[in-house]
């Protein structure tokens, strides 16, 4: 017991723990000790395995072997609830609310023994005073932003009087201002002399915020580094293993034809959350990228849907794909014009998570008339396809044709955009290129929509990470409230333009955009 | 035509009838609260019928023939749960099986005592207020099940909205993902709320065998267990609700009888038909007025924790 040398000022320390799932050791001897009022970082790419660290360090999974320390003495956490009577905290990046319920209600679920709603309230009111997280304590949390949930879960977590708060890659789904606000909160509670475990991916956040970071890859514990010390290259060393390739955005080649014009595109909204469109304007002309910022249910899924098909629009002309008005066709349609969709959700959207990959493959190639003739699937032909994705786009799995949901994200992710590219399309609309998708994978698909587009294709791209739209589109739009700001070249803009963009201020982005008006016509 | 002895005589078998609904589709309504949708009522129900019947015929007792109903309620909602919630089979599957598994031990259970009669519970009477004309017999003249309904109604009511294990169990069927990370043992909930609504489908087989028709038939429940799952869907899951819609349903079935009566020319399968029709029509209204309306996020589905 206690083999490793451990600081008496650690609050919370994990010794080589090790977890396997089957024949995957997602957790090798990993080890990370967290220290009274410090902000810790744990980084690493998906499937480094941070999440199951965490879980074995607030009892949501247990370990195979390895200990845990709690100020010094070995733990046993048997369930979440134990870590939380011991002062553990933690706010998972998929929130642990219920919409139907309100705020308080959510509150006094995560809380043990019975408070009166009324107290409760005070409780949060005051805690939000003290820690500058806004939230109104008799609100459905089902009416509330991203931004808005998250408070919710760390004011829950707060009024159990952690001593050990754990933040799941928390700025990931908040606006450039409201991690602002988060981090001004995590100040305040190392102040306390309480300690935060920040996980993330984003460095530049890492280096700003926290005192020490320790790096995961593969599994394994790769170093304990003070992260001020280092620059975020050396850092994505550290987690990726090698360097990290930077997507060349530069565009020489000529703009072609526009290949999707969309203009005073309306969609009324369904009356419950989910905002409705209003007056969409964008054209995306062959051989260029353009990125569609903005934070998460702002209207990004409403406006995938539209461009794909599966939500029809009145007017015809309001969606325009290869100078063809497509507002009332199809899916299948709109890919017999050349167009290719990749939607947000991989398993459900994009891949069937029962069907194997090769079946995967029929999803979108069904009308091209290559693999499908005369109502007769090719096998050999369909299986000549899957082949080509799969070696040409480095998918990885295990057997022969696996179903889709035996795939890592990542590998799913490149499976169905190497099914998207290989169609040839001259339009490519994806929604979240890269989320959750490890860096070496990002950069690989990154790269590939970036050579479609040189060999002429044009690509619209819905991503929240505003850095990736950043590093490799060509024009950003920003989207808030069902609106879209008119698309701005990226030299002409900068992170802060976008981020108020985002928050709604959508005076500030479009007066940049004014020399930009030929495009939006 | 219509006297007041006749009014009040009506009165009291709607408020009969509608008690069976009340009481089974209270059960679900906890059951698919915690998120299980437990299609085992018929048979759950049956089952309580003719356990209570037998043990009530054995013993002489209305007491002991209530609590063993309520007992064959509960067990056999125990081997629903052991499939849907611990096995994590499809509820569907399982509860439809559970209610075939119910009508055959009912059967079985039951074969000994056709043709056999019992005196059925004893109602309330309050010198004065149960001669009230038209309500008097309704609302004071009714036995222990009747106002045992209403009671449940109430306590159901509060415990949901009001308390902890309420607050609990509802956050186990809206997100049963969420309600384990925070702690909550989403399994065993759910299994007590299932068990509540075995005791509660054995309960309402226990009135209709010993109270509103005491004698054995077999198929006696004749479809009120299916009656009292789109009961649950046209509350939208609000208990209070439930109280409504028994009562409309009791209605229904206790004024086509009497439309037979009357001989208005219609033809009796027609009538006896309507209550049926009308879940039916109740359905179709309820979805189309809001799809899933107030539906639990998690109903139907089977939880299964990490590793």
């Amino acid at each position: 017991m206690g083999e490793a040398p451990h600081q008496p000022e650690s609050l919370l320390e994990a010794v080589e723990l090790t977890k396997r799932f089957g024949a995957l050791v997602a957790n090798d001897r990993v080890s990370l000790a967290i220290r009274a009022g410090e902000t810790h970082a744990l980084l690493g790419e998906n499937g480094a395995g941070k999440s199951t660290l965490v879980k074995m360090m607030c009892g949501l999974l247990q370990a195979d072997s390895g200990e845990l320390l709690y100020e010094g003495t070995p733990i046993v956490f048997p369930d979440p609830a134990s870590s939380r009577a011991k002062g553990v905290g933690v706010v998972f990046q998929h929130f642990a609310l219920f919409d139907a319920m309100t705020v308080v209600e959510n509150v006094a679920l995560g809380l043990p023994g019975h408070q009166p709603l009324s107290v409760l309230a005070a409780r949060i009111d005051d805690c939000v005073r003290r820690y500058g997280l806004a939230v109104e304590p008799y609100r459905r949390v089902g009416e509330l932003s991203v931004g808005e949930r998250q408070r919710v879960e760390i004011v829950r977590c707060l009024l159990g009087d952690p001593r050990v708060l754990i933040l799941d890659e928390p700025t990931s789904v908040l606006t450039p201002d409201e991690s602002e606000n988060l981090f001004r909160t995590v100040d305040v509670l190392t102040g306390e002399g309480r300690a935060v475990l920040f996980i993330s991916h984003k460095l530049d956040e890492v280096r700003r915020l926290c005192h020490r970071a320790t790096v995961l890859r593969g599994g394994k514990f790769i170093a304990e580094v003070d992260p001020k010390r280092e620059s975020s290259a050396s850092l994505a060393r550290l987690m990726v293993g090698a360097e990290v390739p930077r997507t060349p955005r530069v565009t020489t080649h000529a703009l072609g034809e526009p290949r999707l014009l969309v203009r005073h595109l309306n969609l009324p909204g369904d009356g419950s959350r989910g905002s409705a469109l209003h007056d969409i304007n964008i054209e995306v002309r062959a051989g260029e990228i353009v990125g569609i910022a903005g934070v998460a249910g702002n209207g990004q899924t409403a406006l995938f849907n539209v461009l794909s098909g599966e939500t029809l629009v009145e007017d015809q002309e309001s969606i325009v794909i290869d100078k063809v008005a497509a507002g009332g066709l199809g899916p299948t349609e709109r890919r017999a014009l050349g167009a290719g969709f990749v939607p947000e959700e991989r398993l459900g959207h994009a891949a069937a998570p029962d069907m194997r990959l090769s079946d995967n493959v029929l999803l979108t190639t069904h009308g091209d008339g290559e693999i499908v003739t005369a109502d007769v699937i090719r096998r050999t032909t369909l299986f000549g396809r899957f082949q080509k994705i799969v070696k040409g786009f480095d998918v990885r799995f295990g057997g022969k044709d696996p179903k889709a949901r035996r795939l890592s994200g990542g590998n799913l992710q490149k499976f169905v955009i190497g099914r998207e590219v290989l169609r040839n399309p001259v339009l490519i609309v994806v929604d979240q290129p890269t989320w959750g998708v490890d860096a070496a994978a990002a950069g690989f698909i990154r790269t590939t929509l970036r050579e479609r587009a040189a060999q002429g294709c044009a690509v619209l791209v819905v991503s929240q990470d505003l850095d990736e739209l950043l590093e490799f589109t060509d024009r950003i739009a920003v989207m808030s409230e069902g609106r879209l700001t008119a698309p701005v070249p990226v030299e002409e803009t900068s992170r802060e333009a976008i981020g108020l963009a985002m928050g709604g201020a959508h005076g500030a982005h479009d007066s940049d955009a004014e020399g930009e008006g030929h495009h939006a016509a | 035509m219509l006297d007041a002895a006749i009014l009040g005589a009506v009165f009291a078998s709607i408020v009969a009838a509608a008690t069976t609904l009340l009481i089974a589709s209270l059960g679900e309504l906890v059951a698919e609260r915690a998120g299980t949708l437990n299609l085992g009522v018929e048979g759950m129900m049956i089952v309580g019928a003719a356990v209570g019947y037998a043990t009530a015929y054995g013993s002489g007792s209305l007491l002991l023939g209530t609590l063993a109903a309520v007992l064959a309620g509960v067990l056999l909602s125990l081997v629903f749960a052991g499939l849907a919630i611990w096995l994590a089979t499809n509820q569907v599957a399982s509860g439809l099986a559970t209610t075939i598994l119910g009508l055959g031990v009912a059967g079985l259970i039951g074969s000994n005592f056709v043709g056999t009669r019992l005196d059925g519970a004893p109602e309330l009477v309050i010198p004065g207020l149960t001669d009230l004309p038209i309500i008097g017999e309704a609302v004071f003249g009714q036995n222990a099940y009747v106002y045992a309904s209403l009671v449940l109604l109430a306590a159901v009511t509060y415990t949901l909205a009001r308390t902890r294990i309420g607050l609990v169990l509802r956050a186990v069927g809206e997100n049963h993902a969420a309600a384990h990370a925070l702690g909550h043992p989403v399994r065993g909930i759910r299994t007590l709320a299932v068990m509540f609504g075995g005791a509660c489908a054995g309960l309402a087989g226990a009135h209709l065998s010993l109270a509103y028709t005491p004698f054995w038939a077999s198929d006696m429940t004749a479809g009120r267990g299916w009656i009292a799952l789109a009961l649950v869907v046209f509350s939208a899951w609000r208990p209070l609700w439930l109280l409504g819609g028994a009562y409309l349903f009791g209605a229904v079935s206790i004024l086509q009888l009497h439309a037979q009566g009357f001989g208005l020319g219609i033809p009796s399968q027609l009538l006896s038909s309507l209550p049926y029709l009308a879940t039916i029509a109740a359905l179709v209204v309820i979805s189309a007025l809001k799809h899933g309306q107030g539906a639990p996020a998690s109903l139907g589905v089977p939880f299964v924790p990490d590793r």
